[in-house]
């Protein structure tokens, strides 16, 4: 099995740029990981590309040939859907694709175009990842369905309004140095304590706002890096995906993620680590109960116990285990296709060094990434790991 | 549009001959199915929904969808009726009255904004 190095990566700045195409947006993030990577456009191999909704906000299908003629490269390309775990499910797909030999160079990424829809046309774009017959026909939205999650957690769990609030004001904060994020405002517990319900529990700044943005990377096999003498310190060391039911209703547990549980179980197997040695971690806080359940399933609380993590410090950027240190969907934003591969861009910042918040974790090794689809029913946890 | 499997039994809900889908193992699921989403037997029946369930959770959404443009704010929720749960909007009592544990029985109701069916929980008689 060959190992796999990220060469390269690329980020567009986050937020509301509804005048942009699509193909643009991947074109400035998939430019800025090859010019990174230094690696000639007739090496490239495959492009494996994440993107949710593109059909509604583009009318755009078949975007893999789209994207990759605008990175400028002639290759095979794929499009993955997953929902919010598109660009997740991409990399694990390009991470393999490379380990089993099919390729040695790759270009995987992601991109979302939401703002040109408006607030209202996002909310019906964004709940067709819920199940369409069971739950959008009963008016769950996206917001909707992790405030039923929410509940059912105070209920099971405890915790309350104040516990989330904390790690919104957490995110938020770690985002101010990050060039990159949508939102660079800080903000305090009574700001989101006081801020407009969406759907109660969940309050506006519970939520990640609408972002339009794109994510690449390029991922060459360990022999390419060695013999082409690239500067690719760090490895992905793990991959593992898991699945759940589509609808809440059907699931066993209404305050658990299995899926994610699953993903992580599998990913720290096949990097030979566990829960305890993962040193700074990126999760999928599509709103601030997300993350909550997000630390469980990776092993770091137990059920029930994760909710208050960020009220006592322990996952703020002078804890012990830093979380969502590029500010999280939350903060840095959310174009949902975008994200899986956002999280390893951040991530493979935070271990090289060269990230605005490095500064928090020097002596750093190992990070893993959550990227989360719907409620959870899609999960893709990633280790990555630096080389010294 | 028609979603066959789906239709009829909206359609048996709001006959009050509401049924969920069993397997021998007595896990439950609804339709259209052809095989047990928890354990894949294939040997499946329609078995009558209990007339009441309890909610496990809920929502009150204030940001809907297009669709929901004119039921806003309203209340999602989850509710068991043993081997399965139904998601419903509740109707006929105010927001704020809605509780966990609460007994409700399924109808089905018009979805102000687009006149389409679609599934509602009643408080359940006392």
């Amino acid at each position: 099995m060959n190992d796999v190095r990220i060469a390269g990566v690329g980020l567009t700045k986050f937020g509301s740029h509804p005048e942009r195409t699509g193909r643009d947006l991947f074109a400035e993030a998939a430019l800025a990981a090859r010019d990174e990577a230094g690696i000639s456009r007739e090496e490239y191999e495959e492009v494996h590309y994440g993107n949710f909704m593109g059909e509604l906000a583009e009318g755009q299908g078949h975007q893999g040939p789209v994207v990759a003629e605008a990175a400028g490269l002639e290759c095979p390309a794929t499009r993955y859907e997953s929902a919010c775990a598109s660009a997740g499910v991409a990399f694990r797909q390009a991470v393999q694709t490379v380990r089993g030999g099919g390729a040695d160079v790759v270009l995987v990424g992601g991109m979302e175009r939401m703002n040109n829809l408006g607030t209202s046309e996002v909310t019906r774009s964004l709940a067709i990842a819920a199940d369409e017959l069971f739950e959008v026909r009963a008016g769950v939205t996206f917001p909707g369905a992790y405030a039923l999650m929410a509940r059912a957690y105070f209920s099971e769990f405890g915790g309350d309004n104040e516990d989330l609030a904390h790690i919104a004001v957490k995110n938020h904060a770690n985002a101010m140095p990050n060039e990159y994020a949508q939102f660079h405002r800080e903000i305090t517990v009574e700001d989101a304590l006081e801020s407009p319900v969406v759907a109660d529990p969940l309050t506006l700044y519970d939520a990640c706002p609408i972002t339009d943005g794109a994510s690449a990377v390029v991922l060459v096999s360990g022999d390419y890096a060695d013999e082409h003498g690239l500067d690719a310190p760090v490895r992905v060391a793990g991959s593992g995906q898991g699945g759940d039911k589509a609808a809440l209703q059907d699931r066993e547990y209404l305050a658990q993620t299995p899926a994610a549980t699953k993903a992580a179980e599998m990913a720290y197997a096949d990097a030979d680590i566990t829960a305890a040695d993962v040193d700074v971690a990126e999760v999928h806080d599509c709103f601030t109960i997300a993350e909550v359940l997000a630390l469980e399933s990776l092993g770091f609380y137990e059920p029930g116990e994760g909710i208050g993590a960020a009220a006592r410090g322990e996952t703020t950027r002078d804890g012990d285990l830093p979380v969502n240190l590029s500010g999280g969907l939350k903060a840095k934003g959310h174009p949902v296709g975008a994200t899986g591969t956002a999280q390893v861009v951040e991530m493979t910042k935070l271990l090289r060094g060269d990230h605005a918040n490095s500064d928090a974790i020097p002596d750093a090794r190992v990070g893993v990434t959550h990227n989360a689809g719907g409620t959870v029913a899609s999960a893709v946890v990633h280790v990555l790991e630096v080389m010294h | 549009m028609t979603d066959a499997g789906y239709d009829e039994w909206v359609a048996a809900i709001a006959d009050g001959e509401g049924y969920y889908i069993a397997c021998p193992d007595g896990h439950g699921s609804l339709p259209p199915r052809r095989t047990c989403p928890h354990c894949g037997d294939d040997e499946l029946t329609e078995e009558p929904l209990p007339e009441t369930g309890t909610v496990v959770t809920f929502t009150e959404v204030h940001v809907p969808a297009p669709d929901f443009a004119d039921e806003a704010p309203y209340v999602t929720a989850i509710a068991s009726f043993g081997p399965v749960r139904l998601t419903g909007v509740v109707r006929d009592v105010p927001g704020s009255d809605v509780e966990l544990g609460m007994s409700v029985t399924p109808d089905v109701g018009v979805n102000t904004t687009t006149d389409e069916q679609l599934l509602v929980f009643r408080p359940a008689d006392e």
